[in-house]
Order: C-alpha cells, then structure tokens, then sequence
C-alpha cells in the first residue's frame, strides 16, 4: 500500500513540475516579449505560490542522491549537498519505517526523480533556493535565483515568518540560561553571513577542484609524506611547462606548415623517396620513424624553405627558429622564476614556538563527513606527527663532530673515485666504439657492437645503489641525503649525456661528408636529364620528374630529431617496463607467495619496494633535457612528452598507492623544491649549449628544413630585418650590434647584477636582526603578560612553600639578547605590582636554586 | 530552525514537532553518533559527553543547538578554546595531564604510532604549552597556546 502511495505522489508531483514548467516558460516568454513592470511581478507572484506548497512533499524523493566528488560544478554540489541533507534526514527517517522492498522502490523512483532532475535543472535550482529562503526567512538577494528576487516578494510575509522564527529562537536560548546577549544577534546574522561565506568557500572549493590532480596528490601526501607528494607536484609543474611548450611548438610550426604549407608529396623533400616507397607503412618502420613517419610535420626535414606560406605570408622559417628560440628562453624565465619564489617563500619566518601541540589540538578537520576523507586524514596526521618526531630527533642528535666529520670526507672521497672511474670506463669504451664504427659494425660481435649501451645500463643500475650504502656513512638528515644522492647520480648520468652527444656529432659529420658526395652526384644527374633535350635553352620548362625519383641528399637534422625521438620513447618503455616489474609484479609475488615461503617476504628481503623520489626526479629532469635539446629538430617532441607526462602521472599515481609501502623515515620535503629547479636549471643550460654550437657553426643541409639554402640558420632573421622591415630599422640594428656597444652593455648589466646581489644579502640579514628583536619582544611580553596568573597559580598550588612573600625567582636566559634591558623592564613591572624580582644566573640556578627544589615560577 | 529539524530527523517518534509546552526529551549517543558529521570523528563521543547535561552523551534539543552553536563559524574564540579544552580533558578534572593528551593522541592516529613516539610526542606537547610547570595544562596555558593557532578557527568548525 505503501507503494502504491508513493507511487502516486511521484505521478502527482510529476505533473505538478510539468504545470510549473509550462508556466514557468510562459512566464520567461511573457518576460521577455512585454517586459511591463507589472505583468512580471504578478508572474513571480505566481511562480512563487505554485512552488512553495509543493516544495516540502518534492525534496523527499530526491532524498538520498550521493555526490561524489566529481567534475561537477563544486558551487552547484556544495548548495545542492547542504540543501540536500535536510531531505536526506527526512528521507532516512522515512524509510527507517519502510521495508527493504519499498526501500528498492523508492531507490526506482529516485533514479527516474534525478531523471526529472537533470531536465528540470534550473528550476530545481530555483526551487532549492526559494525553500532556504523560505526556511531561513532572509530578504537576502539568493545570488544563484537570477529569475525570481525574494525581495519582490510580499514584505508583510517575510516580516511575519521572520517574527515566528526569532520567538521559536529567543525560546530555545532562554531556555538555556546562558549570559549571551550578543548571541540572539549573533544567530539571526548566522543565516546570512552563512549563505555569503557559503558562497566564498564553494569559490574557494572549485578552484581548488579545478587544479588538475589535486585529490590524488592529497591522497598520496596523507599516506606517503611531503616527499613523495613533492615528486608528484613537480612532476604536474613539469606537465604545465610542456603544455606551453607544446602549444607554442603545434599552434606555431606544425600547423600552420600542415594547412599552408604545399601537401605531402609535391616536392621532394616532402615525399619518400622511391627505395624506401614499398617499406614506407611497415609498423617496424613507422615505430622507429621512418617511412611516412619521417616525411611528415613532425620532423624538420618536412618543412619547406619557401619565404613566406598561405595567404597570410606567414613567414614560415623565421617562425620555426623563434619558436626554437622561445622555447627555451620560456624555459629559462619559468625555472627562475619558480626559483625565486620557492626562495622568497622558504624566507618567510613560522613561528615554531607551539608546533606539537597545535598538532596534537587543530590538526583534526571537524568538517570532515566522509569515511575515505576521514581515512586520509587519519593517515596525513600520523605521517605529519612522524615528520615532526623526526625532525625533533634529528636536532636533538648531537653526535662526535670529528667523527661524523671524517667519515663524510671519506664518503665523498669514495664517491669520487667512483665517479672517476666511471668516466674514464665511459670514455674509453665511447673511444672503442667508434673505432669498431671505422672498421664497419659486421665484423664484430653482439657485445661489441652495444656495447656503450651495455655499460651504461650497467652503470646506471648498480651505481646508485653503492651511493646509497656509502650514504649510510654520511649520517645524514634524510632530506640532505636525498639531494647529495641525487647530485651524485646526476653526476653520473652527466657521463651517459656526453657519450650521446658524442655519438650524435659522429654521425652528422658523417652526414655531412655524405652530403657533400649527393651534392656532387645530383649536379651529375640533372646534367645527364637535360642531355637528352635542348642543352642550351636551361630556362626552358624543366622536365617533370615525380618528386619521389629525385636523388635526396641525407638530411642530417631529421636524423638528428629521430634519434632523440627514439630515445625518449625508449626512455619512456624502459621506466614504465621497469615499474611493472620491479614494483608491481614485486608486490604481487611477495603476496601471494607469502603464504608458502619459508621467511616472511614482507618484512625481510624482497619485501615492498619504497617510492624511489631520487631515480624518479632524475628521470623526469634528464627527459626534460632530452626534449629542450632535441625540440629544435624534431617539433612533436612536445607533443609526445605531454603524452608521456599525462600517462606517467596516473600510473605512477596507482603503483605508489598500491605497490609502495611509505619510507620508514617520512621528512618533510620543504627546500627539495628549490633544488629540483636548480638541478633543472643545469640541464636546460647544458641542453641548449650544443643547440647553440650546431646552430653557429654548422651549415643546415642543402635540400630538407626551412633553412636550406642558407648559409647559416641564423641567416634567416638577417634576411627578415632586412626585407621585411623598413630601410631604418636594419640601419639601427647594426650599429646596435656593433662590438663597441655590445660589450660595454654586457659590463653594464654584470654591475648591476652584482649590486642587486648585494642588496639582496643586506635585505635578508636585516631582516633576520629584526626578527630577533621581535623574539625578544614577545618573550618579554609573555612574562608580563602571563607573570600575574603563574604566580597566583604558584601561590595556591604551593601554600606550604616557605620562600619569602612576594619573591619572585627569575633565572637568567642566555637567550635574552638584550639582557640589561629586559631585565629593567620586568623589574620594573613587577615593582608597580608589589612584587620583588630576583634574577638569578644559570649558574647559580642550576647550583643552588634548584637543590632547593624551590618551584621555577618561569621559565623561558 | 533548521537544527531542529536535523534534530528531529534523528528520531521523529520521540521528537515531537511542538516545543511550546517544553517537553523533556533526550536523544541518546548512539543517534547523535551516527550523525552523518559527526560519524567520523574521533571525538565525537567526547563531544557529546561535553554538550550533555548528564555527561552520558544524551543530548536534549538545548544540549544539541549549544553544541552546534559553538562549533558553527560564528562562534567566538574564546569560547571555542573553553570547550575544546572540555572536550580533550578526557578524565573531567579540569587539567589536561598526561594521559589525556595520550589518549587525545591515540584518538588522532588511530594507534599508528608507537610507545616511545607518544610518549615524546606528549612530552614535547607539555614543554611547549606548560606555563606554569605544573606538570598539566590548565584552562589558561590551553587557551593561551591555542589563541595563536593559525588553523585553529577553521578546523573546530562544523558545518550543518
């Protein structure tokens, strides 16, 4: 029965919404086509009386709707969640009443009520608002009700409802008793100050919600400590650099050749050439970007040289070399700039004086409502109370600085000669390799031939690793290990670096002399085409030649770009590969084989791996480099890394929550920040010096990239000022870059830097002084403040003290700067009061006073 | 008003809709605790407890607007400190000593942390809020240290 009851109630409720909705739209109509004052006020009058008689019975079935922290608009949800509570209640206490059948029922007709709901939309919004104003009872403008105003409304009724409200309400406090009278203000200004700071916070709400990654970042900072989470924030820093990278690199280079420029095929650098025509769609060939792959935007070779493209003239070389240019001077001014905040925020001063136990008493969120949140925050104050533990045991460890002293010198001496070696081994086998190169890679073996990869790897694995044991002699804080770790490993990997390069700037010579050779053969060949015809008449229309026949000349930039692709992608498989194996499929065997081995998997050898901050980091700032070195040659680079980053940012969200266990040790990461970007600083410098050597020294190739035909790359902007902008400009400019005005301008601004610099310091150690002087300051202030209540506490805790009346025992701190002065001021206080002060010295404290076992009224 | 209707919603059968004629009612823990906020708190037995005129946990409508009174946004400073220093005081004797603040602490961490921590932890909590040396806090060494708490405000709020 009870069934059918609600059933009919959403038949009749239903048809009460579809009456509303046609008046409401004859209302919108009305308004818009007669717009007369009147007419519209008796509208809303109407709307107003058809929506409230029905409100109370409406919101039931929409009861228990769950919202799930979603994409939804968070402003909407958090009016919706507030408003909704109060159905919610009443629709559980209904239903306790029910049977779990009826409950399925009404489950039935709530989903087809969220239905109704999502095409009622805003009118239920209206709906909503109206039943708070109306239960709230303020002639407050609602800012989400655009259509109808409460203030339109009928003044007498809300005057009438307000009045029963304020009754009910003064009932309730006096029944109380309490010696509130702000409070009756106090409560009827709670509505309205609620509804305006409801709407602060949901603001606040959803731009945090708008943050990309957010939650999952909180997730993993309750569980796993700011060290890990500092890895993920740089790891979302890195992807917003590479959207902007990317965004200059697609909107400028690549699309505006792929619309404007001539299509795939019409010349010949464009198409492929007619050997590798039948391999060209092979996925072996597409996979190493070959084929259709290397003749194709992504890569520089496909861009033509033509002046200007499209009807727009858009200046197509000049624009890929700025866009080269602009990359990395984005790069660069970002770095800094997120350097120099990190660096003026670490200077901010906290005040420490109370840290445990502001823990111990706010860190709980008394707003919290939901278990998974309550969980993680659970988490979050257990890692925040071992951060502080550990920070505690570290400054209290005092240890034989001598010993201490040397074992680091010894450390790093090993760690040197590590490195050391390391480099030479690389160079030595780099030194092979190319001689192997020379005598032709056939008639080697398999070792021979990779080998330099081999050692690498090698180098790459075990390394670390042996860093990491003589770290255990530094005795370090775990946060400074961390950064000497990974200035170790980046020093290594510096190695891997040079042979790369080395290898690179092999094999463009090699190009290069290759060239030289196509070159001489195509003049032999056009010469042999035109044999044939007329031999004198050159002018003549040349004889058409399909594109993909004409011998090409190798094109050592796409070569360049591919390498680096391939490298990225191998980079890429190997670190995802790497965390499948070595995390995931770790923590599956040591689960599941758990049960049938002889010593426990979990706590002794394999066991769950930690979160790797260090290899990570690395990872991440030497891909960074690979793409900054390798963006000028190949422009999808950006591209695919934005790929990777987004990828990288979920799996490696999902192994760390569930193949990691947290670091036994949890530090706090707070200065790691900075030195990730001066580590990123040192590779975007490293990255674009041999850019910069390529660009000066080497000719582009004659027949592929925007730049061929020219002399030098950077030809293309002399050409620019001298053709594109007016006759005066190019005049001004070389007298600018004459030598003479160049270099004093370089001294120019090297004093200024220096004079800043200066400043700067000068700044900062003022500002330590005062912050001295305002510790000073408050510790005077907290005894004068707090000297009445301790001594009357002393007094009444110690009745049977038989010290002298009114002698109050002082002892002296070492950390009052200013002794003299303070000690004045806190006898003199104390002499306005009566009372008789007595400073002691620690000495005598420590000596006599305390045997006495007289009570230390206070202490610093 | 709206209280009163959330009041209501935990038991509609023993609340009735009209207050005038003032009738005794009490809602036991078990309802307030299942209160959807304050389901997950930790403290919610304690805070109950504090509201209660019994000091079992049983709340009447008066005892349950207070309590919401004073965790709500606009309630003073003070007067949040006094309570929160009720609420932690876990043995009712006006002094937070050192097992209320173990206990406070074990209700945080859901016993993560072992012996030696909580017992540093609580040891460090003494040193720095300890005015008096007294061995506990009193009201004022409470109020005093949680006055200055930068998030103290917007933590014990909450919001219905």
């Amino acid at each position: 029965m009870l069934h059918k009851n609600s059933t009919l109630s959403y038949c009749l409720q239903s048809t009460k919404i579809h009456c509303l909705l046609l008046v409401f739209a004859h209302t919108v109509r009305e308004f818009f086509f007669y717009r007369k004052e009147y007419k519209l006020f008796y509208q809303k009058i109407l709307l107003i009386c058809l929506f409230i008689p029905f409100l109370n019975e409406s919101m039931s079935f929409l009861g228990d709707e769950q919202f799930e922290g979603g994409n939804k608009e968070k402003r909407h949800r958090e009016k919706r969640r507030d408003g909704s509570k109060d159905r919610r209640k009443r629709a559980n206490a209904k239903r306790r009443e029910r049977s779990r059948a009826d409950r399925e029922n009404e489950e039935f007709e709530e989903r087809l009520g969220k239905r109704e709901k999502g095409r009622r939309g805003r009118v239920k919004n209206d709906q909503e608002a109206k039943k708070r104003d109306e239960q709230d009872s303020e002639d407050k403008e609602n800012s989400e009700d655009k259509e109808v105003k409460p203030e339109s409304l009928s003044p007498d009724e809300l005057e009438k409802l307000k009045e029963a409200v304020d009754e009910k309400k003064k009932l309730i406090q006096s029944l109380r008793g309490k010696p509130w009278p702000m409070k009756k203000k106090l409560v009827t200004l709670q509505e309205t100050l609620r509804i305006q700071s409801h709407d602060d916070q949901d603001f606040e709400n959803f731009k945090t919600a708008c943050i990309p990654w957010e939650m999952k970042i909180k997730e993993i900072e309750s569980h796993f400590g700011s060290s890990v989470a500092s890895y993920f924030i740089f790891l979302r820093w890195m992807y917003g650099i590479n959207m902007i990278l990317f965004g200059l690199t697609f909107g400028l280079v690549m699309v505006p050749e792929a619309l404007m420029g001539r299509p795939y095929g019409s010349i010949p650098r464009k198409t492929v050439p007619r050997a590798e025509e039948a391999s060209a769609m092979d996925f072996a060939v597409l996979w190493d970007f070959g084929g259709y792959a290397q003749y194709s935007v992504l890569f520089y070779g496909f861009y033509s040289n033509q002046r200007a493209i499209g009807w727009l003239k858009f200046r197509m070389p000049l624009s890929y070399f700025l866009v080269g240019v602009g990359t990395v001077a984005y790069s660069y001014m970002v770095v800094i700039r997120t350097m120099a905040r990190n660096a003026n925020e670490s200077g901010v001063g906290d005040d420490n004086s109370f840290n445990f136990s502001w823990k111990m008493f706010t860190s709980w969120d008394y707003l919290i409502g939901n278990p998974e949140t309550a969980d993680n925050k659970f988490a979050s104050i257990t890692t925040c109370f071992k951060e502080a533990i550990l920070e505690e045991q570290e400054s209290r460890k005092d240890d034989n600085i001598h010993l201490t002293r040397f074992l680091r010198v010894l450390a790093n001496f090993l760690v040197l000669c590590c490195l050391a070696g390391s480099g030479y081994l690389i160079y030595f086998v780099v030194r092979r390799s190319q001689k192997f190169a020379l005598d032709g890679f056939e008639n080697h073996t398999w070792w021979e031939r990779n080998e330099v990869n081999m050692v690498m790897s090698l180098l790459g694995m075990f390394c670390p690793m042996l860093f990491d044991v003589i770290s255990t002699l530094e005795n370090y804080h775990p946060r400074v290990a961390l950064q000497w770790q990974l200035g170790r490993i980046f020093a290594l990997f510096l190695g891997n670096l040079y042979t790369f390069i080395i290898a690179l700037m092999d094999e463009i010579n090699v190009k290069r002399e290759e060239e030289n050779i196509v070159k001489f053969n195509i003049t032999m060949w056009e010469a042999s085409l035109y044999n044939g015809t007329v031999s004198e008449n050159f002018t003549a229309s040349p004889i058409t030649i399909h594109p993909a026949d004409v011998p090409r000349g190798p094109c050592w930039e796409t070569m360049v770009g591919q390498e680096f692709v391939r490298l990225i992608i191998s980079d890429t498989m190997t670190t995802y590969i790497t965390l499948l194996i070595g995390d995931f499929l770790r923590a599956v065997l040591v689960r599941f084989l758990n049960h049938c081995w002889c010593w426990d998997l979990e706590a002794g050898f394999p066991s769950y791996s930690e979160f790797d901050v260090s290899g990570n980091v690395l990872g991440l700032i030497f891909n960074q480099g690979m793409i900054w070195m390798g963006a000028f040659y190949a422009p999808c680079l950006p591209a695919l890394n934005v790929l990777r980053l987004h990828v990288s940012m979920y799996l490696q969200c999902w192994a760390v929550m569930c193949c990691n266990v947290p670091q036994e040790r949890v530090f706090k990461a707070s200065g790691s920040n900075n030195f990730y970007m001066a580590m990123l600083l040192v590779i975007l410098f490293l990255s674009t010096l041999p850019n910069i050597y390529t660009i000066v020294t080497i000719p582009p190739s004659f027949d592929c990239g925007p730049f061929s035909g020219k002399n030098r790359m950077f030809d293309v902007i002399h050409e620019t000022l001298e053709s594109d902008f007016p006759a005066w400009f190019s005049k001004v400019f070389s007298y600018a870059s004459n030598p003479g005005l160049v270099l004093p301008f370089i001294l120019l601004m090297v004093l200024a830097i220096y004079y800043l610099q200066s400043t700067s310091k000068s700044y900062k150690e003022a500002n330590v002084e005062l912050k001295k002087k305002l510790q000073m300051v408050i510790q005077i202030m907290k005894i004068i403040l707090l000297l009445p209540t301790t001594v009357n506490n002393w007094r009444n805790n110690n009745a049977s003290f038989q010290g002298q009346e009114g002698e109050i025992l002082l002892p002296k701190s070492r950390q009052l700067e200013n002794e003299s002065y303070s000690c004045l001021i806190i006898q003199t206080y104390c002499l306005r009061r009566k009372e008789r002060v007595t400073f002691f010295s620690k000495k005598t404290y420590d000596n006599e006073v305390k045997k006495k076992s007289f009570p230390v009224v206070f202490s610093f | 008003l709206r209280l009163f209707y959330r009041y209501r919603d935990l038991a509609p059968q023993l609340v009735p809709l009209d207050y005038t004629k003032e009738p005794d009612v009490k809602l036991p823990y078990e309802l307030i605790g299942s209160m959807p906020e304050l389901k997950d708190n930790p403290f919610r037995q304690r805070i109950a407890e504090v509201f209660s005129e019994d000091g079992e946990g049983n709340m009447s409508l008066d005892d349950f607007l207070d309590m919401f009174s004073v965790l709500s946004e606009m309630a003073p400073r003070d007067l949040k400190a006094y309570y929160a220093f009720k609420i932690y005081d876990f043995n009712n004797d006006d002094f937070l000593c050192k097992s209320d603040l173990e206990k406070t602490l074990s209700k945080l961490t859901r016993g993560e942390l072992s012996e030696d921590e909580v017992k540093m932890v609580c040891e460090k909590v003494m040193d720095e809020a300890d005015m008096d040396n007294d061995g506990r806090l009193s009201l004022e060494d409470f109020q005093h240290m949680i006055v200055r708490a930068p998030d103290f405000l917007s933590t014990f709020h909450i919001r219905i």
